[in-house]
Parts: C-alpha cells; structure tokens; sequence
C-alpha cells in the first residue's frame, strides 16, 4: 500500500509536495522575522556595523558556494529521479550530503575562532542575532541532510522516488535562506 | 517511471528543460559579484551587489532549482501571502525598533561600539 502522500492529489498537486510548500511557508516566517529584526536592529544601531566587520567574508562565501553546489547536486538528483534512476539519484543526493557536512564543518571551524577572539553568544545583540540566525539556519542543514540520507536510501533501491523531488526543494529553500543571511552578516559591514 | 508516483502526473505540471550547469555557472559569478561589491567602496554599490544580486539568485533558485514557475498558482500565492505577512510585521514594528526618540518618549539604551572602534565614535 503506497502512503497517501503519493496517492491522493487533493489540491492539484500531490499531497507529500504541498505539506513541503507548507512548511516552506512556515519556515518563510521565522527566518523572516528573524531576518527582519536584524535588518531593524542593524540599520537603528551603528556599533552593529563595527561587529559586523568581525565576521569573516572569505568563509562565509565559501560557504556559499558550497550550499549552491550542493543545490545542484540535489536538482540533478531530482532530475535522474525523474528518469526513473534511482542509484544516480541517490548518489547525488550523498554529494548533496557532503556539500551539507563540508558547510557544518566550515562553520564550526568559523565559529571556533569567533569564539576564540571572544564573541560569544552573549557579547552583545549582535552576536546574539548572528549566532541565533546563522544557528537555526545550520540546524536546517543538518535537519536536511538526515532526511536526505533516508530519501538516497530509498531511492538506491527504486524506491519513493517523488521523495527525491521534495527533498531537493527543501534544501533549495534551506539554500534560499543563506543567499540572504550572506550578504547580512557578511557583506554589509 | 516505475516509482516516481504521482496521483495525477498531468496535475503535476511538468517542468521544461533547464541547463542546471549553466544556472549554476550564473549564480557563482554573482556569488563573485556579490563579495567584489565591497572592494569598490561605495556604499550604495555595496548595497546593490549584495542585496539586489541576492534577489537575483533567490529568484533563479526558486525558479530553476524549484520549479516554482511551474507550480499551481495558489503555491505563488501562499508564499507570496507569508512574505506580506512579513513586510506588515516589519512595518509595524520598525518604528519602535529604529527611532531612538519620539514625542515625550526617548530610548536610553544604545548598543555600545566595540572596543577597538570605539574611539571612532
């Protein structure tokens, strides 16, 4: 018996793809809040700038460049599900995974030195912003890159292969996030 | 495809073919953009190549890599709905988040400069 989110297409689309258009929905929500109250607090306090000015922009954009790649492993991914390629889906999808591990590692490496120089969490509200948002959004990561291990398994086998697709669009969202959270923390300074 | 279980495959819109590389090979030369916008040293470019060049790679994320273009139009639409939701709470919290004073009320609290700035202030 397949699950109902492959079966049934109650809005005109397959069910398994709305529930992911609707925590992407969600997930709009707090990182735009997020996001939105560092903009406020960013632009009403100058001494934001001067912390900003900290954060290390090489790592961050190599950062970013590590998540675009991995965005294009996982559409590949999509791609060879879409022709019925379960072992090459699920081959990308373990390079998407790496593209996620290299990300965390990088970042723990970032924020070992941050921390190191003494900006911690509690220093100021900047850091409390950077550390909070740059946080949640590497939970993410590492969130999507759990599931993705499921989704690869799966499909190595011909299995659930729609999963693919639903995978690939939360880490393109996941990806979304940090095009903009780059520039934030990292460039504007 | 044997597994690849849509309901309905027609309702699922099919998506056109899209050089992933070549959308790829796009956003990383607006990535370079993006961290050589600085070096120039003027602001307002600064602005432009991290924020608008963000957008742009957003929109060809959400397009190419999401297939959004291709989704039922209520998808667009609740997405579109959150983001106002989002536009309404900056606005309505902006104003007492960013002004440091107003009629008959003022905000002692500043965010102190770091200490190798703060000579600068």
């Amino acid at each position: 018996m397949r699950p109902i989110a492959t079966t049934r297409s109650a809005a005109g689309l397959p069910t398994g793809l709305l529930a992911v258009w609707w925590v992407l929905a969600s997930e709009i929500v707090i990182f735009g809040g997020l996001l939105g109250s560092y903009i406020m607090y960013r632009l009403a306090h100058d001494a934001w700038a001067a912390h900003a000015a900290n954060t290390n922009t090489w790592i961050g954009a190599f950062n970013t460049f590590v998540l675009l790649t991995s965005s294009l492993t996982a559409v590949l991914a999509h791609q060879a599900a879409e022709q019925g390629n379960g072992k090459l889906a699920a081959r990308r999808l373990y390079y998407t995974c790496i593209g996620a591990l290299t990300f965390i590692c990088v970042k723990a490496f970032e924020w070992t030195m941050e921390i190191r120089a003494g900006e911690t969490i509690s220093s100021n509200t900047f850091w409390s912003f950077y550390y909070t948002a740059a946080g949640l959004h590497a939970l993410h990561v590492i969130a999507g890159a759990i599931l993705m291990l499921f989704v690869a398994a799966d499909a190595a086998k011909n299995r659930e292969l729609h999963r693919v697709e639903l995978i690939g669009i939360y880490w393109h969202f996941v990806d979304i996030v940090w095009i903009f959270l780059f520039p934030l923390l990292y460039i504007a300074k | 495809m044997a597994d690849h279980a849509h309901a309905d495959p027609a309702a699922h819109a099919a998506h056109p073919p899209v050089n992933y590389i070549r959308i790829w090979q796009i956003l990383l030369a607006l990535l370079v953009v993006s961290v050589a916008g600085p070096f120039i040293g003027i602001k307002v470019v600064t602005l432009i190549t991290a924020f608008g060049i963000a957008v742009v790679k957003a929109y060809l994320v959400a397009k190419n890599f999401m297939h959004l273009n291709v989704q039922p139009r209520f998808v667009a639409y609740m997405l579109g709905t959150v983001l106002v939701f989002m536009l309404l709470f900056f606005a309505g919290t902006a104003g007492d988040v960013m002004k440091h004073s107003g009629d008959n009320w003022k905000k002692p609290y500043r965010e102190p400069m770091p200490a190798a700035a703060a000579p600068h202030e």
